[in-house]
């Protein structure tokens, strides 16, 4: 029997990618709580051409919740705001080489964390936030809130 | 690998593997075919066994019923003695809240066939709290079901108490001692059992073994019916290995528990004191006297840190531990509803605001004070590496 677990999966627990905290970040977004077993802080500097120039997080969670974290910072880093809104959480999962089906639920909260940054930086910015709304509907339709 | 996991069943002893051996090979017989030799080997090393773990509960050998898990025994336990005839007309169940899913589970199931249960509260170090246990026991009251230690938080209960209130109620008392056979006295009079629940497993026998105490004279219905196996009240052909590895595992406990025991309990009190100093944000779940607690069971949740993501750490660094986490409870579960938070972490009011998960490093007498050092100079790495990747950590 396999470990529940990939090597890739593990690799990413292990050496999180993009793990810490941005100071001059201007997009940040918290989503889940510990009560809910998971919980993930996400931090990007988006420059003014809309490129995620540098991205950092932190993810209080099962091993599957902070490599899910880790991949999705990994994909989305030097992406467009239109760019990064395409990846979904099934993305993320096949990037990580699959993980347990319990766990795909974590993969979720990642992709739940980046829209709410994105809010935060249209309503920072001062941007349309019909706009962002609109782009994410474009790309996934309307879909039901995880927490 | 370092097995601090003996909780979920022990290496088995050589000795025992040495006893089993000829059972694989040349004394294959079955115990109920008597009438020729094999048959009467196997069912002559059955008996010798039943005697070894009747020894290491005060018990008479004939009250002894041999199943092939603690799961088992348990189940046979609460529908055994409820669906007999004589005590149909009474119709309530009391469980502790630390009791294992194989009673909370198949009692809940008796709610729809008109069962009333009850749950006996436990004080945040996990005793049952008889005041309350006797404000639940009334003349319609079958069966109660108390667990002499919980294996998730270590908790031993004061079971001379807590018998006295039962016996006097007039309810069957059921004592699940799968976690504390072995590691203390288990004596079924002591206790004044109706039934009591041990595996071989945590006898440093063989998984797929176990048996149920029944006292004579208690009033039980078999609940998985074939041949006359186990006196009628355990159908099926007997698992000889499995017991044999049973009766010599419960005679080594007996006749070494009192060497081995001290040793446990000097390390299980190092493990403990030596993790909870490390970082005033490790809280020890349970008892935190540790006369009060299993020999060499250490439980603790750290704030901050996710349970399943420290097992993991612990596993990658070479260590073998269990976690009461939801998110480690069933990673083959095919829907995330499955994954259940530990209720024993909520029954001793653990914060789930906070806790997400704790750890459970269980020693056996094969632990050495090597593992407790190396466990313990692992631990800052991996609690450092979680916090720092915690957004909930703030120091």
């Amino acid at each position: 029997m396999k470990s529940p677990y990939n090597d890739t999966v593990m690799d990413h627990f292990m050496n999180p990618r993009n793990m810490g905290d941005l100071e001059d970040a201007n997009a940040v977004a918290e989503v889940g709580n510990p009560a809910c077993g998971d919980m993930m802080r996400l931090m990007l500097k988006i420059n003014d051409d809309g490129v995620i120039e540098d991205i950092k997080f932190k993810t209080f969670g099962c091993a599957a919740a902070i490599a899910s974290s880790s991949m999705t910072s990994e994909i989305i880093k030097g992406k467009t705001i239109e760019e990064a809104i395409q990846v979904g959480n099934n993305d993320i999962v096949s990037a990580l080489g699959g993980v347990p089906e319990v766990k795909v639920h974590c993969s979720i909260m990642a992709e739940e964390a980046l829209e709410d940054a994105l809010k935060d930086y249209y309503t920072k910015t001062g941007k349309n936030l019909d706009d962002l709304n609109a782009m994410i509907h474009k790309y996934k339709g309307d879909r039901p809130e995880h927490h | 690998m370092i097995y601090l996991d003996n909780i979920a069943g022990c290496a088995p002893d050589k000795r025992v593997v040495e006893k089993i051996l000829p059972f694989l090979t040349e004394r294959y017989g079955n115990a109920s075919s008597h009438f020729y030799h094999l048959g009467r080997d196997a069912f002559e090393a059955m008996e010798d066994a039943r005697k070894e773990v009747a020894k290491l509960i005060g018990a008479n050998s004939d009250d002894v019923y041999f199943t092939a898990s603690g799961t088992e025994s348990n189940n046979l336990a609460l529908k055994g003695i409820i669906s007999h005839p004589d005590n149909l007309h009474k119709k309530h169940i009391i469980l502790s809240e630390l009791e294992h899913y194989s009673l909370q589970n198949p009692a809940r199931r008796l709610i729809s066939k008109g069962y009333r249960i009850s749950w006996a509260k436990v004080t945040p170090q996990g005793h049952v709290d008889t005041d309350h246990l006797a404000s639940l026991l009334d003349d319609d009251t079958v069966f109660v079901a108390i667990q002499h230690a919980n294996p998730e938080i270590g908790t031993v209960q004061d079971i001379a108490t807590i018998s006295k209130l039962v016996k006097a109620s007039g309810a069957h008392l059921h004592i699940d001692a799968v976690a504390s056979a072995g590691l203390l006295p288990v004596d079924v009079d002591t206790f004044q059992a109706d039934t009591l629940s041990l595996s071989g497993t945590n006898l440093y026998g063989i998984r797929g073994t176990a048996a149920l105490y029944i006292r004579k004279g208690v009033k039980i219905l078999s609940v998985t019916e074939g041949g006359g196996q186990e006196q009628g009240v355990r159908a099926g052909s007997e698992n000889i290995v499995g017991i044999v590895a049973m009766g010599e595992g419960a005679r080594i406990v007996r006749e070494e528990m009192s060497t081995y025991v001290p040793q446990l309990q000097a390390l299980g009190e190092n493990l403990m004191s030596r993790i909870t100093s490390l970082y005033d944000f490790i809280h020890i779940t349970g008892e935190s006297d540790m006369s009060k607690r299993l020999p060499g069971n250490v439980s603790f949740w750290v704030e901050y840190i996710e349970g399943e993501s420290l097992l993991m750490w612990y596993a990658v660094k070479g260590f073998a531990v269990a976690s009461g986490s939801a998110c480690a409870s069933n990673i083959l579960a095919e829907d995330e509803d499955d994954l259940e938070a530990s209720p024993i972490l909520t029954a001793v009011g653990v914060p789930t605001d906070i806790c997400a998960g704790s750890v459970t490093m269980s020693l056996s007498r094969t632990n050495t004070q090597d593992d407790v050092d190396r466990v313990i100079a692992e631990t800052p790495d991996i609690v450092d590496r979680l916090c720092a990747i915690s957004p909930a950590f703030n120091k």
